[in-house]
C-alpha cells in the first residue's frame, strides 16, 4: 500500500486487448462496452474545451445556436483586441506567479527537509498545524490581510499577490516535499552524518541534487493555482485596472455590458493557453501536485 | 522515539537544529493563518457594519443571530446545501464508473486518463463563458448548448431551463463542478483499485466467486478509505465554490452561495462584521469536515 500513488495510477496494468489470448464471447462484449462507455465520457469531458477552441477562431460575430459547429471561415481577427484586453494582465500575472513559485519551492523544500528527516520536539504537531492551513476558506482570512497590506504599505503593488500565494502555499510545498524526502531512505542521511556532514550541508549536497522533481511538481502546482486564482486577485486588488492579472482581467471582459461573444470566446481561450500547455506537457507532475492535496499516498 | 537514531522511514530526531529552519515559517503560518483567523472572529463579534465605523465596539454574536434572520443569507445557505448533495453524488459516482472502466487496464488508458483531468488544470473565470453558452436556456426553435445537442438526439424533452430557473439553478451549477472534479475522483480511485494486492483477487477467483462477487465482497470494501478521502475532498471543496458561481452567472441572487454573498457584503457594501461572520460559518463547516480527516490521517501515519 506504500508505494507512490502516481505510480500506481500510471502502473502498466496489462489489458485484454493486448493479450494473445482469444477472450470469450461475454469477454468481448465487456470489451466493447468499456470503449463505447470510455469514449462517451470522453466526448462529454472534450465538449467544453471544443467550444472553447472552436469559437475562438470564428470573428467577432458567433450567432449561439452555431456555437457547436466548427467555423465556416477561420479567423483570427478577434484575437488582436483579445490581446489588447488581456495582454498586459497576462504578463503581469507571468511576472508574479514566476517569483512566488520559485519562493515557495525554496521555503517548501527547506521545511520538507526538516519536518521529513530532522525532527524536533512537536514537529508533527507544528506540520499537522500546516496542514489546516491549506484547507481553510480564504474568506476567513481576507478581511485581516486586506488591512495588514494597508497598513504596511503594500496595498497598490502586485506582491500582495506574491507575499499571498507564498504565504498560504506554504501548507502544501511543504506537505509536497515532505511526502518526496520521505521516500528517500535515511541510511543517505546516516552516511552523510558519518561522514561528518552538517544538516545543511547534507541538505545541499545530497538532498538537493536528488530534488528536482520535487520542484518541478511544486513549482508547477503553485504556477497552476495561482495563475488559475481569482479570490486572492480580485479581494488584494480591489479590482484595480492597474492590478489587473489574468482572471481578473478576463471577468471584466465577459462579466462586463458590452457582450462581444467572439471577442469572450477568444479571451478565454488566451488566458487558459499557459496553464493548458503546462497541463499538456507535464501533467504527470500536475497529477502529483494534485493528488498531494489528498493527504494520502 | 530516542535521540538521533534513526528509524526505517521515521527520519532523524534533533532536539532544534531543524527547528530555526522552520521557524520562519511557523511564524507566517501563526500570523497568517491563526492570527488572521482569531482576527476575522475579533470583526465578527464587533458592530464594524460599515468603513465609516472607526471604533468598533464588541457586540457578542449580534452579527451570527443577524444572519439567520437575513432571508439573502437562508437562501445562499440552502443553494448550498442543494449544490453540495448534487456536487458530492454527481461526482463520486462518475468518476467511480471512469475508474471501474478503467482500473483493469485497456488500450489507451493513457490518454483516457490526461483527457479526463484536464479539467483541473482551466480555471473556472475562463470555463464559465463556455457553460454560460452550454447552459443556455433558450428550448424548441433557437435552442443552444446542451439543449440543442439533446433536441438533436430527440431528447427534447431532457431540456432544462438550467441556472435560470430557481428550482433548477443549483443543480445545473453543480454540473460544471462534476465536469471538472470527475478526474481527479477517478484518479484517487484509480490508485485504490490498484493498491489492492492481486492476491485478494485470486484467492477469490479460485474460491470460485464470480467477477461480480469479487467487487462486491473483496474489492468494494478495500475502498472505504478512499471512499471516504474522496468525500471529504469534495466536501470541503464545495462548501468553498466561489469562481465556479462568478464565472458562469456573477453575483445574481438565483445562484447565490455563501462564498459569493461574503465578497459582496465585504467589497460591494463595505459590512465587514457581516462578511467575517459568513466568513467563520464557511470556516466552521470546512473545520467540521476536515478535523476530524486530519485526525484520521495522522493516526494511520503512524503506522506506516
Amino acid at each position: 500500500m506504500s508505494s507512490d500513488i502516481v505510480d500506481r495510477i500510471t502502473a502498466h496494468v496489462p489489458s485484454h486487448g493486448g493479450s494473445n489470448k482469444k477472450l470469450t464471447g461475454v469477454a468481448q462484449f465487456w470489451l466493447v462496452f468499456r470503449y463505447i462507455s470510455l469514449f462517451i465520457i470522453l466526448a462529454m469531458i472534450i465538449l467544453p474545451i471544443y467550444v472553447l477552441v472552436i469559437n475562438s477562431f470564428k470573428g467577432p460575430t458567433v450567432y449561439l445556436p452555431d456555437a457547436l459547429n466548427l467555423p465556416k471561415h477561420w479567423t483570427l481577427s478577434t484575437w488582436p483586441e483579445a490581446w489588447a484586453a488581456l495582454g498586459v494582465p497576462m504578463m503581469r500575472t507571468l511576472f508574479f506567479v514566476v517569483q512566488s513559485s520559485i519562493i515557495s519551492a525554496i521555503i517548501g523544500s527547506i521545511n520538507g527537509y526538516v519536518l521529513a528527516k530532522w525532527r524536533f520536539r512537536g514537529s508533527k504537531m507544528v506540520f499537522t498545524l500546516f496542514l489546516f492551513g491549506m484547507f481553510i476558506p480564504y474568506q476567513a482570512i481576507m478581511i485581516p490581510l486586506v488591512q495588514f497590506n494597508r497598513a504596511v504599505g503594500l496595498t497598490g503593488s502586485i506582491y500582495v499577490l506574491v507575499l499571498a500565494h507564498v504565504v498560504y502555499g506554504i501548507p502544501i510545498c511543504t506537505l509536497i516535499f515532505r511526502n518526496y524526502y520521505a521516500a528517500i531512505p535515511d541510511e543517505i542521511i546516516e552516511a552523510g552524518r558519518v561522514d561528518g556532514a552538517s544538516m545543511v550541508r547534507i541538505y545541499r549536497s545530497i538532498m538537493l541534487p536528488l530534488s528536482i522533481p520535487g520542484f518541478v511538481v511544486v513549482l508547477i502546482w503553485q504556477f497552476t493555482s495561482a495563475w488559475n486564482d481569482f479570490l486572492f486577485a480580485i479581494f488584494l486588488t480591489g479590482g484595480s485596472p492597474s492590478l489587473a492579472v489574468a482572471t481578473t482581467a478576463l471577468n471584466f471582459i465577459t462579466g462586463g455590458m458590452q457582450i462581444n461573444y467572439g471577442v469572450n470566446m477568444t479571451a478565454s481561450f488566451m488566458a487558459s493557453i499557459p496553464t493548458l500547455l503546462v497541463y499538456m506537457f507535464l501533467g504527470r507532475y500536475f497529477l502529483r501536485g494534485l493528488l498531494s492535496g489528498s493527504l494520502k499516498g | 522515539m530516542s535521540k538521533g537514531k534513526s528509524k526505517a522511514h521515521g527520519g532523524i530526531t534533533s532536539r532544534w537544529g531543524g527547528f530555526f529552519f522552520v521557524l520562519p515559517s511557523i511564524i507566517a503560518v501563526a500570523i497568517f493563518v491563526y492570527g488572521m483567523i482569531a482576527w476575522t472572529l475579533n470583526i465578527s463579534l464587533s458592530n464594524k457594519n460599515s468603513s465609516a465605523v472607526h471604533n468598533p465596539k464588541f457586540v457578542g454574536i449580534a452579527n451570527f443571530t443577524g444572519l439567520i434572520h437575513d432571508e439573502r443569507f437562508t437562501h445562499a445557505f440552502g443553494n448550498l446545501i442543494k449544490f453540495t448533495v448534487v456536487f458530492i453524488a454527481g461526482t463520486l459516482i462518475s468518476g467511480f464508473i471512469m475508474a471501474l472502466l478503467l482500473e483493469k487496464g485497456i488500450k489507451g488508458e493513457g490518454v483516457f486518463r490526461s483527457v479526463y483531468l484536464y479539467p483541473m488544470a482551466i480555471s473556472f473565470i475562463a470555463m464559465g463563458t463556455v457553460w454560460n453558452w452550454l447552459m443556455n436556456s433558450t428550448h424548441g426553435e433557437g435552442a443552444a448548448g446542451i439543449n440543442l445537442i439533446l433536441a438533436k438526439l430527440h431528447l427534447s424533452f431532457l431540456q432544462s431551463d438550467w441556472y435560470v430557473s430557481p428550482k433548477s439553478s443549483m443543480y445545473a451549477m453543480a454540473l460544471p463542478a462534476i465536469w471538472q472534479m470527475s478526474g481527479y475522483v477517478l484518479a484517487l480511485f484509480l490508485a485504490g483499485f490498484r493498491g489492492i494486492p492481486d492476491d485478494l483477487r485470486e484467492a477469490a477467483r479460485v474460491d470460485g466467486a464470480s467477477e461480480a462477487k469479487i467487487y462486491r465482497y473483496v474489492l468494494f470494501p478495500q475502498l472505504s478509505p478512499t471512499f471516504l478521502t474522496v468525500l471529504i475532498i469534495l466536501g470541503h471543496i464545495s462548501m468553498k465554490v466561489f469562481d465556479l458561481i462568478i464565472g458562469i452567472s456573477g453575483k445574481t441572487y438565483i445562484t447565490d452561495v455563501l462564498a459569493v454573498y461574503m465578497w459582496q457584503v465585504t467589497f460591494d457594501f463595505t459590512n465587514y462584521a457581516k462578511g467575517a461572520a459568513i466568513a467563520m460559518v464557511i470556516l466552521l463547516m470546512v473545520a467540521i469536515v476536515v478535523i476530524p480527516y486530519l485526525r484520521y490521517v495522522n493516526k494511520s501515519e503512524e503506522y506506516n
